[in-house]
């Protein structure tokens, strides 16, 4: 078992002196559905884990122009709040699609941001891997199927959030907390590629944490949906994932936001896509074509060709169930 | 020879009935081994090795002996030091937690000698790929198997079909980990196992520590779940009883959800290689099949081919395949639902090329005549007559269809003994040395007790689970049922024989002259000579009633057949298979509990579907261990998976209890499979059918 110290902090305030700026010598537990797992199976071994649940001002949704989440606001929050149901509706659909009822009862919006990759050679202590600051992606030789078409190398995880690429897709920042203070960082700059960052996924420093994440307003004419594809209803993570929204003028695209998951080691955004619907009717013509853009310039890895079809089709889904609405 | 009471004369058998034992269940009161915990019980680990191939040249465990709270070490644990799969017991610990015990792991420093493996079937078959065992070859000598002139039937058939399939790797993935709490007591040992047979544990373990059957004592009140990977003592069982011995003090050692999947057992995987041949008029003539296994480690990875049909000529040349992985066990119909998958799909195959409908073509082949009716009824439940007749025609993207596959069993019931206690005050205890794996055997037992003795279930005491109970077989094989409930029936039959004995010494008359009614006995033509049960128990005065039983012929039968019909909807821009529906029609001799029997069924089909789409054992090329030892990447079905299921229980009393557990998983994956093309105009060759494989195939099949 690794034994750490286990602090309740009450206030932002008393963080900076806990937190270690050594990566993995000190965590924080939120909704512990991640956490939790790494504990267990040994991937990390903190010398100190900080519960930040106490912690005032961190819960809840504030509504306002635009939308503020508390890190701590749990999945099941945000799938719930009928005005992200109906404003917001590729976030809550995103929301509604994590794993089970119980994870998303305990999981919170920060922590999905947060969480690390489900790569199977990862999860697994006997695997020195890249990631682990072993010497080898054994996905590149090994079993790849649910693995990266895009932005892979020298590690190819896919990023494992559904919130992500809807958040990404709403244009959402994040208020990052550490010793100097509050700053904002857009979503869009948060996520790190493995060439940029090896052994995390994003620019959070080992002593910084989330606090909130802001959503702007969408403006009028706006319409979005979230799809995902997953190998069981039951509880799955993506193979792929589409955020798409399209804020519409008359029957024109005025602009588009296709972000992909489950495909790359960042919620990857398919500009190429945007670009094909950029002040475009919404025919099925140019829905093609957006859709074959989105899958652009993969690159498949042994046993995953599969995912750029199931791409393209699901881009291809979306927009047409965008432009029924 | 005995027989049964028709049904209308019974009460309870062939009843619904809830089982006796599911308030325990849905409350926690239901103690499995997990739950066992006695006064200073300690806790077992197993170090399992890191290696599919290696030998062991050193285990230094002393810093193991001095981590505060372990409390017995063993190095001794594998027998030969040869290492031929990751997982392999190398080193064993108990201590005064789980977390020491689990930390202690870490602190055994093994010296390996690390050598060249073959994981899988396709690098175990290639030329020059490393022995799994160094003095054979991979390959094992052929199994060859046949009727009929094969050459001939060829010769005979109009058209001829050849086609490859492959079925992957299924794990048993039981709920509850396969694992034994164990305690001495002076020199008898007893141990609780997770187990589906608490004889044949007490045997197993006995010969293995070499001790006196007598001094080993069983018990498994509640299960969760075997599917035929518990059949046998396992060699956790055994360490914990050393580790015990050991330390003094009871140790309970449950496998980790990664040990249970590599080392207790799977289904093999398959490769099969098939031709049929047939005439115009819908007649099988031939039927060759060349197939290769893994059982990794172990035999028997065999494919059951043919299967369902009686082919008049036929061959079958199977090979095992040995691979550095753990061996397979005995799962639900061993070899059936791999040979089912290739065999209903050839059967569909070369239908389709002489221009028959599949329906008509198996009616044709079939001769066993309750699967003869079977067939229609099924056909007529899902709407045969209205499905798509040609292939791949729906449009837009999701496209429906409709198959089918037939599913067949062996044995039937054995010697099993069983004892029946009535005390003076009616109470009534039944004991059988039988165990409920979860398919309700507790509860067939009181109900047929009950049923013969003309009491309610809840005035019978149904005791098993125990190797003090006088012996039964394990549960396997579908064989508990058949062996169980004539025992029962045949213990509740001499009691009543005693009872009347004593009622006719009480009223002076002869036995000839009792006569039951019910839960009361008579004088024939004395109405005023009557006793209720409890009047009649109390003549026994103080001393119970004792009586031993025994399995007796006529009371069940052996030979099941089934057949079950699938609607799935294609996604075919996603690959996904939606299973929509399943008409199971079952054949099961006489119904003991209709509840139960359809709960089996439900099961069998749900296993079946998570068989045929979902799970796959996957080894790592570059480490050789399974990489998806746990349940996130091993995918089993979930509640959303689970598609309506309609089960039809085809009875026939007449023939006696037959076993139903294992015959209803057998055809799923293939009926699905057949859906499948029925769906798309796409063949499906390789399980499980997951969305990679859909896509390839229907883009394969666009550009023929």
């Amino acid at each position: 078992m690794v034994k750490f110290e286990y602090l309740n902090p009450k206030s932002l305030k008393e963080l900076p002196d806990l937190l270690s700026k050594k990566q993995d010598e000190s965590i924080v537990l939120a909704g512990g559905t991640d956490l939790l797992d790494l504990l267990k199976e040994r991937l990390i071994e903190p010398k100190r884990v900080i519960n930040i649940k106490n912690i005032k001002d961190l819960h809840g949704i504030k509504n306002g122009s635009g939308l503020e989440l508390g890190a701590l606001t749990t999945i099941t929050e945000i799938a719930a709040d009928p005005r992200i149901q109906k404003k917001y509706s590729v976030l809550a659909q995103a929301a509604e699609s994590i794993g089970t009822p119980q994870l998303r009862n305990m999981g919170t919006i920060g922590g999905n941001l947060c969480q690390r990759p489900r790569c199977w050679y990862y999860r697994g202590r006997q695997y020195p891997c890249l990631k682990k600051g072993g010497a080898k992606c054994y996905a590149a030789e090994g079993w790849n199927q649910y693995h990266a078409i895009f932005g892979g190398g020298p590690s190819y995880i896919v990023h494992p959030s559904d919130a992500a690429p809807a958040l990404q897709a709403l244009g959402a920042s994040l208020k990052v907390f550490g010793p100097s203070g509050s700053d904002e960082i857009p979503l869009e700059e948060f996520f790190e590629l493995p060439i940029d960052n090896l052994r995390g996924e994003n620019v959070l420093q080992a002593n910084e944490i989330i606090t909130h994440i802001s959503i702007p307003e969408p403006a009028a004419g706006t319409r979005s949906t979230f799809l995902k594809f997953r190998e069981k209803q039951s509880m799955d993570f993506a193979i792929s994932s589409v955020a798409a929204i399209l804020q519409m003028q008359g029957n024109r695209v005025k602009s588009a936001d296709i972000v992909l998951g489950g495909v790359a080691p960042i919620p990857w955004r398919a500009k190429d896509a945007e670009a094909e619907l950029q002040g475009k009717a919404l025919s099925s013509e140019t829905i093609e074509k957006a859709a074959t853009a989105a899958v652009a310039g993969a690159t498949p890895m042994s046993h995953n060709s599969y995912k750029i079809q199931l791409t393209q089709n699901l881009v291809r889904r979306a927009l047409q169930h965008l432009a029924k609405a | 020879m005995a027989k049964w009471k028709s049904l209308d004369q019974m009460s309870i058998l062939s009843r619904h009935y809830p089982r006796l034992d599911a308030p325990d269940k849905v409350t926690g009161q239901a103690k499995y081994v997990y739950d066992q915990s006695p006064k200073g019980m300690l806790f077992g680990t197993i170090l399992s090795s890191p290696h599919p191939a290696a030998k062991i040249v050193k285990i230094d465990d002393s810093k193991v002996r001095k981590l505060p709270g372990v409390k017995a070490v063993l190095t001794d644990v594998h027998p030969t030091g040869t290492i031929r799969y990751v997982g392999e017991e190398i080193a064993a610990v108990a201590a005064t937690t789980y977390e020491i015990a689990e930390d202690a792991l870490d602190l055994f420093q093994v010296e390996y000698e690390v050598l060249p493996f073959a994981a899988d079937l396709n690098t175990a078959m290639k030329d020059g790929a490393p022995r799994v065992f160094s003095d054979r070859s991979n390959f094992r000598d052929p199994r060859v198997r046949g009727e009929g002139d094969i050459e001939a039937g060829f010769t005979e058939a109009d058209e001829i079909i050849e086609s490859e399939f492959r079925t992957q790797v299924q794990t048993h993935s039981c709920l509850e980990p396969h694992g034994s709490m164990a305690m001495w007591e002076g020199d008898e040992l007893i141990v609780w196992d997770s187990t589906q047979a608490v004889h044949g544990v007490r045997e197993g373990l006995a010969k293995f520590l070499e001790m006196p059957v007598n001094k080993v004592r069983v018990i498994c009140e509640h299960m969760g779940g075997g599917f035929g990977s518990k059949l046998q003592a396992g060699r956790y069982s055994a360490i914990a009883a050393q580790l015990a011995k050991q330390a003094n003090a009871p140790v309970k050692l449950m496998l980790t959800r990664k040990q249970d999947f590599m080392t207790v057992g799977n289904r093999p995987n398959s490769i099969a290689k098939i031709k049929i041949g047939a005439k115009k008029d819908g007649r099988v003539t031939a039927f060759s099949a060349v197939s290769h296994g893994t059982a990794g480690i172990g035999t028997n990875a065999r494919t059951r081919l043919p299967i369902v049909y009686d082919i008049p000529n036929w061959k079958h040349e199977h090979y095992d395949v040995f691979t550095n992985a753990g061996p397979a066990r005995a799962f639900r119909a061993p070899g059936c639902p791999q040979g089912c998958f290739a065999m209903e799909q050839v059967m569909d195959e070369i239908a389709e090329k002489i221009g028959m409908n599949p329906l008509e073509f198996r009616l044709k082949n079939d001769t066993n005549q309750t699967r003869q009716k079977e067939w229609k009824i099924g056909a007529d439940k899902i709407g045969w007559n209205s499905r798509n007749t040609k292939p791949g025609s729906d449009s837009g993207p999701v496209k429906r269809g409709l198959g089918m596959g037939g599913s067949i069993w062996w044995p039937g019931g054995r010697g099993t003994q069983a004892s029946m206690r009535i005390y003076p005050d009616g109470g009534v205890e039944v004991r059988c040395g039988t165990q409920d794996i979860g398919t309700g055997t507790r509860t067939i037992v009181a109900a047929i007790a009950a049923e013969e003795l003309g009491l309610q279930i809840h005035q019978i005491k149904p005791m098993v689970g125990d190797s003090d109970y006088p012996r039964s077989g394990g549960s396997g094989g579908s064989t508990t049922a058949p062996s169980v409930a004539p025992a029962i029936k045949n213990t509740a039959e001499k009691a009543k024989t005693k009872l009347g004995e004593l009622a006719a010494q009480h009223f002076g008359v002869e036995p000839a002259q009792i006569k039951w009614q019910k839960d009361s006995l008579s004088v024939v033509g004395m109405q005023n000579k009557k006793l209720k049960w409890k009047e009649l128990c109390s003549l026994l005065e103080t001393e119970p009633l004792e009586l031993n039983g025994e399995w007796v012929e006529g009371l069940s039968s052996a030979g099941v057949a089934g057949c079950q019909f699938a609607e799935v909807a294609v996604d075919t821009e996603t690959g996904r298979i939606n299973v929509e529906k399943v008409v199971a029609v079952a054949d099961c001799g006489l119904i003991l509990n209709r509840l139960t029997t359809e709960s089996q069924v439900n099961g069998a089909v749900i296993q079946g579907i998570s068989y045929a789409l979902y799970e796959n054992r996957l080894m790592d090329p570059i480490t050789g261990g399974q990489l998806n030892a746990d349940f996130e990447n091993y995918k089993i079905v979930g509640s959303m998976e689970v598609p309506e299921i309609e089960v039809i229980l085809y009875d026939e009393p007449e023939r006696g209890v037959i076993g139903i557990g294992e015959p209803p998983t057998i055809p799923t994956a293939a009926a699905i499979a057949n859906a499948f093309y029925n769906a798309t105009g796409v063949r499906l060759h390789e399980l499980p059918m997951t969305p990679d494989k859909v896509l390839i195939a229907l883009a394969a099949g666009k550009e023929d």
